[in-house]
């Protein structure tokens, strides 16, 4: 389905569109009020772009010199050029451990590859510990948002889901009490589990390690509990030296939910006595993107959600419209890199209005690139036939005087005659829910000839 | 100082008042302006639909009717923004680079060039600005919210100099009111749903008149509000500024 048809039906119910409009709008807020409060923000963006920058364009020796120091701290190194060695390399570490009880953290990456129905299908159980992937996941639904991924739900939902699943009482959605049932739930399947798989926020090339930031403390839990730790990381996750966690951490809360920092930022260096830890290195389609120099800058990405918060169509049609991993201005950019076809509507759910290219705290030209991946996709995509030949001929309408005065002169004349129940009839979509502008007199250019003509 | 004044092809059909204030304003202020007859669009409404190759033809004739001008001034931020942006599809002439160069949108041209804000208006109503987003985040015509820098606009530094005239101040300073130009009819849902919330911003705020110094934006506004039969006027800055009531 088009992100416009998604987004459509998404509102036909307007008071849960204000409603979800509302509650992301507060995050913006939220963070709006965090980045006031530190001098340097915008600095921050500068340095914090300029060192991904650095990043894509030394990757090949920032990534063999991770690998080599992940290595030295006893840390296995995978490396998967897509989605099915991922998951494969993955299996073949539970297995090993024959691991058949698995706890996941927040990874935008598993989800990138379908993890979770991979392992299903190889009788693995996996659990998302995330409270809101926890929530989506009974509601086998994916995540609409990056950072809020049941950011679409509301308590009362949540709560009829957790009587469903985990057995609650009604409780007219109670928030501390469906929070404090999901702990009860989810500190049995951390205590069970055989193996943790976590994302991985940033990737530390001078030492090898790794941080994972969340605010329920769930990597953490997964990770020191279990004996098995999978990391997934996307190829690009790396910074270059571990003082650069101080520009990119104070960004990264603020921007995504207007916290000073996440409540977890945890480092992780090297496994426990007795214990493994693997990190997956992961392309799936990222050496692709680096090399489209017009949308490289996408590989910036700190997956921290603020263009989502910003965008005033993301907030007005709901994550899932996207109908891809990523949702909103991002994912909109990042999406048609990896299916043209499926994705080519993304790149028009969107004004050009640019606010997700001013909130972005690692300076993606997001708006920018959306507008370059529409020049690609009428070309490369097939287009209705109507669009096409409407934008034809008024290329080559505007290019001549003449015509385009003929053409401007029958419109209006059009306008002002024709009965008003035909003009927003159902032929003119503009016309469903706005009226057209009145047609009076002249136009500009006919005043402004009369005007010179009487002086 | 030579003027040629844009007037883009929407408000020449639509809008005949919003070019009409904005050459008086200009004579005005003794600003030798002219009108080069013969202009059709800038081609944003091809190049933001995709279609920017076949564009060219339009982007060139507005090269041609412009080149001889030292300042080019138009009532349309977007459109400005598009020429200024969006004409690095053409050869980089030197005609060409001094049109992007000296392309501006009236408010900032008054304020920047000119070095005005007390144009002699008098308008006694409370005013609401729509901050159009290609001139706010593309001509940068203000701080915009996202960003941290000193706040200031372009808009509210003309305004607050017109005679009675009451400016508000809104929730949400400079969201976008999902015009966005085709966008407007192939996201129609989305685009109808953030221009009624606009709206209903500046109806909270106490506003009599939204103004803007984009007309495409207030054109979906108007076309809201006129169907909805709400209590608000719509009304080009330039209107505004040239008024004396």
């Amino acid at each position: 389905m088009a992100h416009a048809e998604a987004a459509a039906k998404f509102n036909e119910n307007e008071a849960k569109v204000n409603w979800h409009d509302k509650a992301l709008w507060f995050v913006r807020q939220k963070r709006d009020k965090q980045a006031h409060k530190i001098q340097g923000w915008e600095q921050l963006r500068d340095y914090a772009s300029a060192l991904k920058a650095n990043v894509l364009s030394n990757l090949d020796n920032y990534l063999v010199q991770f690998e080599e120091n992940a290595k030295k701290n006893g840390v296995t190194v995978h490396w998967a050029a897509n989605a099915e060695e991922h998951n494969k390399i993955i299996h073949s570490i539970l297995q090993k451990h024959n691991a058949k009880k698995i706890v996941k953290s927040k990874s935008m990456l598993t989800e990138e590859c379908h993890l979770n129905p991979f392992l299903e299908a190889n009788d693995i159980e996996v659990i998302d510990t995330d409270l809101g992937e926890r929530i989506v996941q009974l509601a086998k639904e994916p995540p609409s948002h990056i950072v809020l991924p049941a950011i679409h739900k509301t308590k009362e939902e949540v709560d009829e889901l957790f009587q469903e699943h985990l057995g609650t009482k009604p409780s007219g959605g109670n928030p501390e009490y469906l929070t404090r049932e999901a702990r009860k739930h989810l500190r049995n399947k951390f205590l069970q589990a055989d193996a943790a798989i976590t994302g991985v926020n940033f990737a530390v090339a001078d030492t090898g390690g790794f941080v994972v930031c969340t605010n329920e403390g769930n990597a953490d839990m997964g990770a020191h509990l279990a004996k098995v730790h999978i990391a997934c990381m996307g190829m690009e996750k790396l910074i270059p030296q571990e003082k650069h966690l101080g520009i990119f951490l104070r960004l990264l809360a603020r921007s995504a939910t207007g916290q000073p920092i996440t409540t977890y930022s945890s480092y992780f260096n090297k496994p426990e006595e007795g214990k493994e830890m693997h990190i997956i290195i992961v392309d799936n389609g990222r050496t692709e993107q680096l090399s489209r120099e017009d949308f490289r800058r996408s590989l910036h990405c700190i997956r921290c959600g603020a263009c989502m918060n910003t965008c005033p169509i993301y907030r007005r049609s709901g994550g899932h419209s996207y109908d891809a991993t990523i949702p909103g201005p991002i994912g909109s950019i990042l999406s048609p890199g990896k299916d043209l076809t499926k994705h080519s509507s993304l790149p028009f759910a969107s004004t050009l209005c640019g606010s997700c290219s001013d909130v972005c705290p690692v300076k993606i030209n997001i708006h920018e690139q959306l507008y370059k991946w529409r020049q690609i996709i009428v070309k490369d995509v097939p287009q209705p036939t109507v669009k096409k030949n409407i934008m034809k001929a008024a290329g080559s309408i505007l290019a001549k005087p003449k015509t385009y005065d003929f053409v401007g002169k029958s419109t209006r004349f059009m306008l002002k005659h024709t009965p008003k129940s035909l003009i927003n009839s159902k032929i003119n979509t503009w016309g469903h829910a706005r009226d057209l502008p009145e047609v009076k007199g002249d136009n500009f250019e006919e005043w402004y000839k009369k005007r010179q003509k009487n002086e | 100082m030579k003027v040629g004044l844009f007037i883009p092809c929407y408000i020449n059909q639509l809008y005949p008042q919003v070019g009409i204030a904005s050459l008086e304003l200009l004579e005005k202020l003794g600003v030798d302006v002219e009108y080069p007859l013969g202009q059709t669009c800038c081609g944003q409404p091809l190049g933001n639909s995709g279609y920017e190759e076949d564009s060219k033809g339009t982007c060139q004739l507005f090269v041609e009717n412009f080149k001889n001008y030292d300042y080019i001034v138009g009532p349309s931020g977007s459109c400005v923004y598009h020429v200024k942006k969006h004409f690095d599809i053409l050869e980089q002439t030197e005609d060409v680079k001094r049109v992007r160069d000296n392309t501006y949108e009236l408010c900032q041209f008054i304020y920047q060039v000119l070095g005005k804000t007390d144009l002699g208006a008098s308008f006694p109503h409370k005013v609401g600005i729509h901050k159009s987003c290609h001139g706010l985040r593309g001509l940068r015509l203000g701080s915009c919210s996202e960003r941290m820098d000193p706040h200031f606009s372009t808009e509210e530094n003309l305004l607050k100099e017109v005679k009675g005239l009451e400016l508000k101040t809104l929730n949400r300073a400079d969201e976008c009111c999902g015009f966005g130009g085709t966008f407007s009819v192939f996201e129609e849902a989305i685009s109808v749903k953030m221009g009624k919330d606009r709206i209903q911003d500046h109806i909270d705020s106490d506003v009599e008149v939204i103004t803007g110094a984009d007309h495409s934006c207030l054109m979906h506004l108007e076309g809201l509000i006129n169907r909805n039969k709400q209590p608000l006027k719509v009304m080009h800055i330039a209107e505004i500024l040239n008024s004396s009531i």
